[in-house]
């Protein structure tokens, strides 16, 4: 029983974000395996699958990361490609769904379309697609369109490629495939697959390869938080990770989004919204707190405390000690960002620097500790049955309707949560004690299309 | 006498375009992981080096100038890396070699999806890099528009000069994707808690490779796979395919005779070794069949054998001594002749000590006798 009984209960949707190329992933640690090797990736789903989780989700890179004009080496460097791992993992799991990022900037939609409906028949009917767009010439150099996409242009390109994507999707009806030895009728008509398609960003015409898959479409996520993102989830997402991770800034997002929705015809129970989320364990509240300061101080190295702080800056801060005070001068505003290969991290640096400034001043803290302190912080810190009651809250209390756990170590960094949390929400009825259905639309109980 | 390496090149429900209709054949299996494991564990149970999935980014067509509009032959296909990528981690021996179109495709995916294939197979990946001419799968991406052209036109200079660009092209895609495996060095991850360093910044390379249809800058996101270099191949018609810097050339003789000439044309370009393709019906009988009901007999770009397995092993036994360092076998239908290859054909070879009892080797590299690749970026050691 809780306080929302009056309401029935939401089930929760729990996803497992493999960690990569962040500084949140601790690498230094004993535990701490490969990022590569498919092990990894192997023992990372299959706990997932263990504890009964609605889908694993792979992000992608496309550059090597750059600060001050040179490869940053003090993170996580180098991944494999997504939707291969992902094609891969199906071999090893069975019900698990299984996501990925895709660059809608860098691939063409024929392509990708291709890719997707192909793992989703790979899998029986258990892909995603988390569809971001980047508009860095930095990133171009690896590419064929190369350049600069225009920000403006994000979004729309990102449409467009989306629903080009579905049109390819739906060109083969589910009975297309006959196979009538008898009648030497395979297909029902000569050349499916037929499309075209005219628009803004995308002019493509001819015939798709790929029968229709399990799940007619593959499931859509999207992550930006901007307001074209969040109409852009609103009209075409299945699912959006969310930044939004206290109680108050979840119900305004969940509330903002789900509130556009009708908008575009549809019901708030066709988009979850799944805020990003870390936590830590112990089996009291002292201890998980104790245990978050010490995987903060493997997060932020001295040499990652510098390297954070220059992003705000946007200048050369290697002389600094991390252990010594923040700069005496003000960042340096400048279109020309001293870091490539990730999206901007500050809006306004000189006011965000006055507080860092104020809250260093104010407890004392050198360089590499403010860093712990305003960065990063673990989403839940705490009893495995605290934990589960917060997550039950937030979901009830329609701050989301579920969570996408970032653990910090691979492969072994979720197997506390599915052993402690995921009983714990078992018992509150709010999560499946079994996978009731094999597709990923089918165990977030939306329609297969 | 050195054994042969032998590979088979899987296809929809076969080579025969009527095969699906075959009562052996399994149609309605085609887009099924299912069905694609258990050819490639028959293939890995027969100790074979490799499998080759065949692909396309157009609909299949007998026609090369457009679609051939026929609903009585097999349509639609999936994606083949991602079919090999399935299967990679329930194989244990068996290399993995995908057909990936280089002429749209982007050559930094590319270059991280194969390495991401031999991590999942732990160094059993290859590629089929093949280029694709047709103009209606360029309409498919909508940047470049290609003449339509068939075999009558084909020697017309305007197509003459467009097959050029596609081939340049095609070892340009090769050039960078080797490149960007290269670009780590082996050892580039040190992880050292000392410095907070996860890599050193020194072993990763960027490839700056400018050519006419793509520059791309490096390095890769995808660390240097297990086999450094994994295997790049090619079916080749002629010299342009030949010489495009692949470790295999497929070659299609139809003849001892000509194939003599061919190996001594490709081994004259470079060190690629050379596999010759044959079409095989192990079942005369069935191979009648199904000419009969697709209303014409079957014919192909390579040599099509039809008959019984010791003739077949005959055949490849003589048309070995021109220098042919093996064959990939492209069975009429599957799964019926993959199986008379395994179990008939093998057992034949094997007695004359043609073919391997059981693999020795671990990765696709070790299957064809090839060293650990060199990285062309590493410093050379200096000894004293």
């Amino acid at each position: 029983m809780t306080k929302f009984s009056g309401k029935p209960q939401k089930q929760v949707v729990l996803a497992a974000h493999f960690p990569g190329v962040n500084n949140t992933t601790v690498w230094s640690d004993p535990a701490a395996g490969s990022q590569i090797a498919f092990d990894s990736f192997r023992r990372f789903a299959q706990s997932a699958e263990r504890g009964k989780f609605d889908f694993f989700f792979l992000a992608e890179g496309l550059r090597l990361r750059e600060q001050r004009g040179r490869i940053h080496d003090l993170d996580v460097v180098g991944r494999p490609d997504a939707l291969t791992v992902l094609a891969g993992l199906a071999a090893v799991t069975t019900h698990l769904g299984l996501t990925g990022t895709v660059n809608a900037t860098f691939n063409e939609p024929y392509e990708l379309a291709r890719k997707l409906a192909s793992l989703d028949h790979l899998s029986g009917g258990r892909a995603g697609w988390n569809v971001v767009t980047s508009s860095d010439a930095f990133t171009g150099e690896n590419f064929r369109r190369g350049g600069y996409l225009d920000r403006a242009d994000r979004y729309t390109r990102a449409a467009e490629v989306l629903h080009t994507a579905r049109e390819l999707w739906d060109t083969w009806p589910a009975d297309e495939v006959t196979a009538d030895r008898a009648a030497g009728v395979f297909t029902r008509t000569g050349d499916p697959g037929h499309f075209v398609h005219s628009g803004q960003h995308i002019d493509i015409q001819g015939h798709f390869t790929v029968p229709r898959s399990p799940q007619g479409r593959p499931l859509i996520i999207q992550a930006g938080d901007s307001d074209p993102g969040r109409e852009f989830a609103a009209r075409d997402a299945d699912a959006i990770f969310s930044r939004h991770g206290t109680l108050e800034s979840g119900r305004a997002f969940y509330a903002d989004v789900k509130g556009r929705m009708a908008r575009h015809g549809r019901h708030p129970d066709q988009l979850k919204i799944l805020p990003a989320s870390t936590f830590v364990l112990g089996t009291s509240t002292e201890e998980a707190v104790e245990k978050a300061h010490h995987i903060r101080r493997q997060q932020v190295s001295p040499q990652t405390a510098i390297l954070l702080l220059e992003q705000l800056w946007n200048k050369d801060l290697s002389d600094h000690d991390p252990e010594g005070p923040l700069p005496v001068f003000d960042p340096v505003l400048d279109d020309d960002s001293i870091i490539k290969g990730r999206t901007r991290l500050f809006d306004d640096p000189l006011a965000t620097a006055r507080q860092w400034r104020d809250l260093a001043s104010e407890k004392g803290l050198g360089i590499r500790d403010l860093i712990i302190e305003v960065t990063g912080r673990q989403t839940f810190i705490g009893t495995p049955s605290s934990v589960a009651a917060t997550i039950d809250e937030f979901v009830q209390s329609d701050a989301a309707d579920g969570f996408i756990l970032v653990p910090h170590l691979v492969p072994g960094g979720l197997d506390e949560f599915v052993d402690g949390v995921v009983p714990l929400l078992q018992e509150r009825g709010v999560f499946r004690t079994d996978y009731t259905t094999t597709t990923l639309r089918g165990h977030l109980g939306l329609d297969h299309v | 006498m050195s054994e042969l390496h032998l590979a088979v090149a899987l296809d929809g429900a076969g080579w025969h375009p009527a095969a699906w209709r075959d009562p052996s054949a399994l149609p309605d299996a085609l887009f099924s992981p299912v069905y694609w494991l258990s050819l490639v564990r028959l293939a890995e149970r027969g100790r074979l080096d490799f499998v080759t999935i065949e692909d396309s980014l157009g609909l299949q067509s007998g026609r090369y100038d457009g679609l051939d509009g026929r609903a009585d032959h097999v349509k639609g296909r999936l994606d083949a890396l991602l079919i090999a990528a399935r299967v990679a981690p329930v194989t244990t021996h068996i290399g993995l070699v995908p057909t990936v179109t280089v002429t749209h495709t982007e050559p930094f995916h590319v270059s991280t999806q194969l390495a991401t294939l031999d991590y999942l197979s732990t160094g059993r990946a290859g590629w089929r890099a093949q280029v694709s001419g047709r103009a209606v799968e360029a309409a498919h991406f909508g940047r470049r528009t290609f003449p339509a052209f068939d075999l009558a036109s084909h020697e017309e200079p305007a197509v003459q000069a467009h097959i050029a660009e596609l081939f340049a092209e095609a070892a340009d895609h090769i050039e960078v994707v080797r490149r960007l495996w290269d670009s780590w060095e082996d050892d580039a991850e040190i992880r050292d808690v000392a410095t907070g360093r996860f890599v050193d910044r020194d072993k990763l390379h960027y490839i700056d490779f400018a050519g006419a249809q793509f520059s791309v800058k490096g390095p890769s996101i995808t660390p240097r796979p297990p086999q450094g270099q994994p295997i790049v191949t090619a079916l080749a018609h002629s010299r342009a395919g030949y010489d495009l810097g692949t470790d295999i050339v497929y070659v299609t003789p139809t003849s001892v005779a000509n194939a003599a000439e061919i190996v001594t044309e490709v081994r004259s370009l470079g060190p690629a070794k050379v596999f010759a393709d044959v079409v095989v019906f192990l079942d005369p009988e069935r191979k009648a069949r199904l000419d009969e009901v697709d209303g014409a007999p079957y014919t192909s770009d390579a040599h099509v054998y039809t008959g019984d397995a010791a003739g077949l092993a005959e055949l490849l036994l003589s048309w070995r001594e021109t220098g042919l360092d093996g064959f990939r076998l492209r069975p009429g239908v599957l799964p019926a002749d993959l199986s008379a290859i395994v179990d008939d054909l093998l057992p034949l070879l094997r007695a004359e000590g043609a073919f391997r009892t059981d693999y020795t080797a671990t990765t696709l590299r070790g299957h064809l006798g090839l060293p650990a690749a060199q990285n062309r970026y590493a410093r050379t050691e200096v000894t004293a």
